[in-house]
């Protein structure tokens, strides 16, 4: 018999297990859904999740939305990064932290400007000749990729960049499913106005890292027949413009007090009403018919919700691509349902 | 209140403007949206229905349409984006950006409807033989049904928004063949009438335009309901055409078109840095592009904005209601203040605000908290419970309904005297007329 190692443990108690995320060669996750399906809670738990494993991460909005804000409860955010969480340490010392960054068109154009071209002066004047908001809400293309660039900026930081902040892992909060090829084909998107170019050439640039595998696009849906059937076909506009998908992250998913067996029985009307009756008194209630017949009515209703949500969970599993399930939150979302959706992830492996 | 109850949002909607609201609250609750009657009204011209995206727009302009039209309206609703699956039940799924009659709509063509006259219509499918006339043969027939609207069958056509071929068929009624031809081939003109981020907006505000002026001409229908583009706010539909106006007022167009106002042009120092700079970023491509394109669309600037202002106007005027769609959540409430605030400031016609999706009401008033420590005494004796399952998905349901109920009733506060139609969850999506036809039921029964 083999002498035993009393002193290595038998699990591994570091608090960081990066290994055990699906995406270990990920730095930018880019996360779209349709509208309603929660997107933007699923970036903010994602970023959570990665900071947790002691990355230092940054969540970016391009949408104007002030959606970080709201869900961490902070003041509105400005063109400039702002740490908006931190952990406790860990035993090594180190801790995780969420920066968040709030990009607008304008801005980006006119820190752009100023970066490359040192157009100091000239920047005043374009925006009082209106080039500004030209470029930015009405030229085609170009407000995308100036988005785009600077995410790109801030994943591409290394030591060079004095005084910048260096993240292991960019989360972006993107525009939503019908539009996020079209959005991060920022190229593509130019195509037809520039050809040749700087702001071509950025665009180019810009595209080699979202066509990379450092970059993921993971779709949010909901278990319902149309964001499902959007996200199938948002997976096949994406593969087709060569964008790397990332994970489905299934929100929003009812809870599951009932087993399969018992869904069967409420399904088929098959639930022991005495036995319910007495439990209910067991547990002190103040039974009658109508409660009984209430909660056996609403375990139809959910039964039946439970069944739709199981059909489109099998057209999930058929796109080939890993999924993930976050639970609804009767209450809402705020920093704790955050925290508590950030550990389901990091669970799940997304993070 | 339940665990988690909802912090209500206190930041500014948009950076500069004010909110608008009672200040102090007041004891005014939201009255019941009754749909049926804004539908039934003669004065009601057209219906744009906005909101947040996700929350259903589409099928609720679509609900509305359909249901005006078995009531007698003869309607047109122009939608943006809808599900493949209901479009092709609409049997609009084929872009060609001119409304199409929907087949399978219960007409009625005898004598005028009554307010419940849905029910007994039903089956008459097809009935009137509108569903094989095309769109030349109604509208002349139409033409002197003026004054008679009450007594004849409802009709609904509907059509899908081609942003593209909208933009294109303006610009060759509007410019020479010549010029025409130049504008549609040019880079910087393609670019625009496809991605342009409020084109969409712009495009249906043009078309909302002419089939009004086409319906007030032909007397093709007495009612249009818009649903708008999915844009990221629910404001944008009404910022666009003011957007892309300022742009064409602005300085900027007369620096493109400089270089095209011959030799004696007066180039600022403050331009030419400008157009450097601009060659810096853009390239000299891309200038020469945007150049040639402005030149040739230099005479259309002005109808633009002339009609752009004309269907601003319509949409300030008494024919129109706005109707607000949220879902009781948070953010999609919170688009949904923006708007009727909005539209209070800009005393632009607010018809109602509806709230899709709303979560099924509990069938007992146990409250979560009993229902919930009932649970959990049951669990500790038996981990397994079903009875202890059943009381948790209830404690479930009725925090949900709890926290819907507490967003929407903030929202009343805030926006007193708003009249509100909440619609309950379907458990399934609508992709036919019969789900149309349910939802529209829903709508109009709200609260009743």
């Amino acid at each position: 018999m083999p002498p035993v190692d009393v002193t290595v443990p038998a699990v591994d108690h570091r608090v960081d297990q990066p290994s055990r995320s699906d995406w270990p060669g990920v730095r930018l996750h880019v996360v779209t859904g349709k509208g309603g399906t929660g997107k933007s809670t699923v970036a903010a738990a994602l970023a959570l999740a990665l900071a947790s494993t002691g990355k230092n991460v940054l969540l970016c909005e391009v949408e104007g939305r002030q959606g970080i804000a709201r869900m961490f409860d902070v003041e509105p955010l400005p063109y400039e990064e702002r740490r908006i969480a931190k952990g406790l340490p860990g035993p090594d010392g180190r801790t995780g932290q969420v920066y968040a960054l709030h990009i607008d068109a304008e801005s980006a154009l006119l820190e752009y400007l100023a970066m490359y071209y040192k157009l100091g002066r000239a920047g005043k004047a374009l925006d009082r000749f209106g080039v500004i908001d030209f470029a930015t809400t009405i030229a085609p293309g170009v407000r995308d990729v100036l988005l785009t660039g600077k995410v790109y900026e801030a994943a591409q930081r290394n030591a060079r960049n004095k005084g910048a902040t260096q993240y292991d892992a960019i989360v972006l909060d993107a525009p939503p499913t019908g539009r996020i090829t079209q959005f991060l084909n920022v190229n593509g998107e130019l195509a037809g106005i520039a050809k040749v170019g700087p702001i071509k050439s950025q665009a180019d640039t810009v595209m080699t890292l979202f066509r990379s595998p450092r970059t993921a696009v993971h779709l949010v849906t909901v278990l319902e027949e149309m964001p499902v059937q959007e996200t199938a076909d948002g997976i096949q506009d994406l593969r087709r413009a060569h964008l790397p998908v990332g994970g489905v992250v299934v929100n929003l998913v009812r809870p599951r007090d009932l087993g399969a067996a018992d869904l069967e029985a409420v399904r088929k009307d098959m639930l022991d009403r005495e036995a319910v009756a007495a439990d209910l008194a067991k547990a002190k209630l103040d039974v009658d018919h109508a409660m009984v017949d209430s909660l056996l009515a609403e375990a139809r209703d959910h039964a039946e919700r439970r069944a739709l949500e199981d059909s489109q969970r099998e057209v999930v599993a058929g796109l080939d691509v890993p999924a993930y399930e976050l639970p609804r939150l009767a209450g809402g979302v705020d920093i704790g349902g955050l925290y508590e959706l950030a550990a389901a992830l990091k669970e799940q492996g997304l993070a | 209140m339940s665990r988690g109850a909802p912090r209500t949002t206190t930041h500014s909607p948009r950076p500069g403007r004010p909110r608008v609201g009672p200040l102090a609250a007041t004891d005014e609750r939201a009255p019941r949206l009754d749909v049926d009657a804004l539908l039934d009204d003669p004065s009601t011209g057209i219906i744009v229905c906005c909101g947040s995206g996700g929350v259903g727009k589409t099928t609720t302009s679509a609900a509305l349409a359909l249901r005006a039209a078995e009531r007698g309206r003869r309607v047109v609703v122009l939608t943006i984006d809808p599900a493949r699956r209901l479009a092709q039940s609409m049997g609009i799924e084929a872009l060609d950006n001119t409304p199409r009659p929907v087949k399978g709509v219960n007409g009625s063509s005898d004598g005028p409807v009554e307010s419940d006259g849905r029910a007994e219509s039903d089956g008459r499918a097809e009935s009137d033989g509108r569903a094989e006339s095309d769109g030349r043969a109604e509208s002349d027939g139409r033409a002197e049904s003026d004054g008679r609207a009450e007594s004849r069958p409802g009709s609904l056509d509907a059509m899908m928004l081609d942003m593209k071929s909208t933009f294109d068929e303006v610009v060759l009624s509007q410019a020479s063949p010549e010029k025409a031809g130049l504008i549609l081939q040019n880079p910087f003109y393609v670019a625009l009438s496809t991605s342009f981020a409020g084109t969409q907006e712009y495009m249906a505000m043009e078309k909302l335009g002419q089939i009004h002026a086409h319906a007030q001409e032909h007397g093709t229908y007495d009612l249009i309901v818009v649903d708008t583009p999915p844009s990221r706010s629910a404001l944008d539909f009404l910022d666009a055409p003011e957007r892309l106006s300022s742009f064409l007022d602005g300085r900027f167009i007369r620096l493109l078109l400089a270089p095209a106002k011959g030799p004696a042009r007066i180039m600022t120092a403050g331009m030419s840095l400008v157009t450097h700079a601009l060659t810096r970023v853009l390239g000299t491509q891309v200038l020469t592009d945007m150049q040639t394109f402005v030149a040739a669309f230099d005479t259309l600037f002005g109808g633009f904005r002339q009609r752009a202002q004309k269907t601003f106007a319509l949409l300030q005027a008494d024919g129109t209601a706005f109707v607000v769609v949220a879902a009781p959540e948070p953010d999609a409430l919170r688009e949904a203040a923006y708007f009727v605030e909005r539209l209070t400031e800009d005393s632009m016609p607010l018809a109602g605000l509806v709230v899709n999706r709303a979560s099924p009401r509990p069938l007992s008033d146990l409250s979560a908290e009993e229902a919930t420590a009932a649970a959990d005494r049951l669990r500790r004796v038996a981990p397994d419970s079903t009875t202890a399952g059943l009381l948790r998905l209830h404690a479930d349901r009725v925090r949900i309904v709890e926290r819907e109920v507490h967003l929407r009733d903030r929202f009343a506060t805030a926006h007193p005297g708003v009249p509100t139609a909440v619609v309950p969850a379907l458990s399934t999506d609508v992709h036919d007329l019969d789900g149309l036809r349910e939802v529209g039921e829903l709508l109009a029964r709200n609260g009743s």
